[in-house]
């Protein structure tokens, strides 16, 4: 029952969100400073952890299937297949969801429970599109970028770590990268980024816009934001990819 | 004018206000006075819609709040400003901004004319040289201050005002009053201040009301309440030394 009520909730919230905006001038505003705040500010995480992971998968393949029967080439091949499907789309959003769902939860949250957001709503102010509505706009607008960095970052990673450590040579781990390549996959994963960052930015939101109480809740609704925005993304993907590979 | 008919608000089990009915005039200034926790802002809350009544009905103009549809809602709210007793204001905005955002969102002006509005909006609550400022750099009667300016951008037809004095010194005090005044007779607002400071009350209030156990105990005019004998109020309105002074001066003539 109560997961409905969430449900019903969330969806409600939406249709709020989603209704015309007051001042399109202040919303796209406001999304720029969201897209600064929410995107641009967490590249540097993004950007070394995609380097590690990348390193990380070249390693572990080249030993874990050191056979003279299969080419040297597979690293690449691997790291590429891995990145652009699963790791830069998936792993890279719940590691936003951390960062970026909890700063919109408790941002949202403290202005619920300090009167900030009765305050807009006396005004006559949509407060929810107010709020919310920049932030899932610049969410779907900078991941995919943020995600495309990362999978060019990780097949780079893999690159320094193979030829670094001479386990594999640049030409060969260049051919692989290279090897039976479909754009398609980069579609696929570009799709699911858009898809996680609007369940990221909306259901953190919704998190922080219904919490009650003081700033004790607050922290609350940024633990659960993360939470669910986990869970709903891991259930997305596999939808996802079963809708859009299969 | 608003009137309140009827209203009576809980939350679960707990009874906070119990059958409530008043009636708030246009171009008159009305205080809400009591008891700390007896229930004034939660009924100002109930007035301006942000908490939904158990029961009973809250009439702008005639017009019952409960029964507009959420575009008129949104309408109406654009005619009144309030200060909360929290002040409210956007920490991620200056305090010019936090001055300028009503007007950014509804108003029709350029961005010179809406600077100039929150100017002198500014200076009327006499806060100047903070414009640069986060609400969390200023202090709580500043902060106050600004709320009030925030709530006058846009010249509402209705102001609401949890309590304006609290934390301010008795100059200032005065001057916030004197503003609230002049606001209400220019353009015959109709304002609702929340207070527990009686030189207030006995300077701008046109009209008062008592709020006591759950229920709307007394109301009258400023007179009414010195010759007042109910016995509650007299133990609210004499706590202070002052008001017991006037009480005083008032028997001997
Ligand atoms: N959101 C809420 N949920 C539950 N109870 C509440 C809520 N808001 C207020 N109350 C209760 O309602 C009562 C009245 O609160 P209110 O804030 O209106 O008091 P007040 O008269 O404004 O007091 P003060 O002068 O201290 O501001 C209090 O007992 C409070 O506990
Ligand atoms: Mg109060």
């Amino acid at each position: 029952m109560a997961l409905l009520f969430h449900i019903g909730r969330y969806f409600m919230l939406l249709g709020e969100v989603f209704s015309k905006p007051e001042r399109l001038k202040v919303y796209w505003r406001r999304t720029l400073e969201e897209m600064d705040l929410l995107g641009v500010k967490s590249l540097g995480i993004v950007a070394l952890l995609s380097l590690f992971m990348g390193a990380v998968i070249a390693i572990q393949t080249k030993t874990n299937i050191d056979s003279p029967l299969i080419p040297a080439y597979v690293v690449g091949f691997t790291v590429r297949q891995s990145t652009i499907l699963e790791f830069s789309p998936t792993i890279i959003s719940l590691i936003l969801a951390g960062k970026v769902g909890s700063t919109i939860a408790a941002e949202i949250g403290s202005m619920r429970v300090r009167e900030q957001i009765d305050a807009l709503d006396i005004m006559g102010v949509n407060s929810a599109g107010y709020l919310i509505l920049p932030k899932i706009v610049a969410c779907a607008l900078i991941n995919p970028f943020l995600i495309m960095i990362s999978m060019f970052l990780s097949i780079f990673g893999g690159w320094m770590a193979g030829t670094l450590t001479g386990i594999i040579s640049s030409a060969n781990y260049i051919q692989g990268v290279q090897y039976d390549f479909d754009a398609y996959i980069v579609t696929y994963s570009l799709i699911k980024t858009v898809v996680f960052a609007v369940i990221i930015a909306s259901i953190s939101a919704y998190q922080g816009y219904y919490t009650t109480g003081g700033t004790r809740e607050v922290g609350i609704s940024s633990t659960k934001a993360v939470v669910y925005s986990d869970v709903v993304i891991l259930i997305a993907n596999y939808l996802l990819t079963q809708l859009l590979l299969l | 004018m608003i009137e309140v008919r009827n209203l009576c608000k809980s939350f679960g089990d707990v009874e906070v206000l119990q059958d409530i009915n008043a009636c708030f005039a246009k171009g008159k200034v009305s205080q809400i006075i009591g008891k700390s926790g007896s229930g004034k802002s939660v009924l100002a809350k109930c007035v301006i819609g942000l908490y939904a009544p158990t029961s009973g009905e809250v009439l702008y103009d005639g017009k019952s709040f409960q029964s507009m549809e959420k575009e008129e809602v949104r309408q109406l709210r654009q005619e009144i400003g309030m200060l909360f007793q929290s002040s409210a204001l956007f920490d991620s905005l200056t305090v010019l901004e936090n001055v300028m955002f009503p007007l950014r969102m509804f108003a029709t002006m350029n961005e010179r004319q809406m600077r100039e509005r929150a100017d002198f909006c500014l200076k009327r609550v006499k806060i100047e040289g903070a414009d640069a400022k986060y609400p969390a750099e200023i202090s709580g009667g500043m902060q106050k201050r600004v709320g009030i300016a925030r709530a006058i951008a846009m010249n509402p037809k209705y102001l609401f005002v949890d309590e304006p004095n609290s934390g301010l010194d008795p100059q200032t005090s005065i001057v916030i009053d004197n503003l609230i005044q002049e606001i209400t007779d220019e353009f015959n607002t109709t304002t609702v201040v929340i207070t527990h400071d009686m030189n207030s009350v006995m300077g701008i209030a046109d009209e008062i009301f008592f709020i006591s156990q759950h229920r709307l105990m007394w109301k009258g005019t400023r007179e009414e309440l010195l010759r007042s004998d109910n016995a509650e109020l007299n133990a609210f309105i004499f706590a202070g030394s002052l008001m017991r002074q006037v009480k005083q001066a008032m028997k001997e003539g």
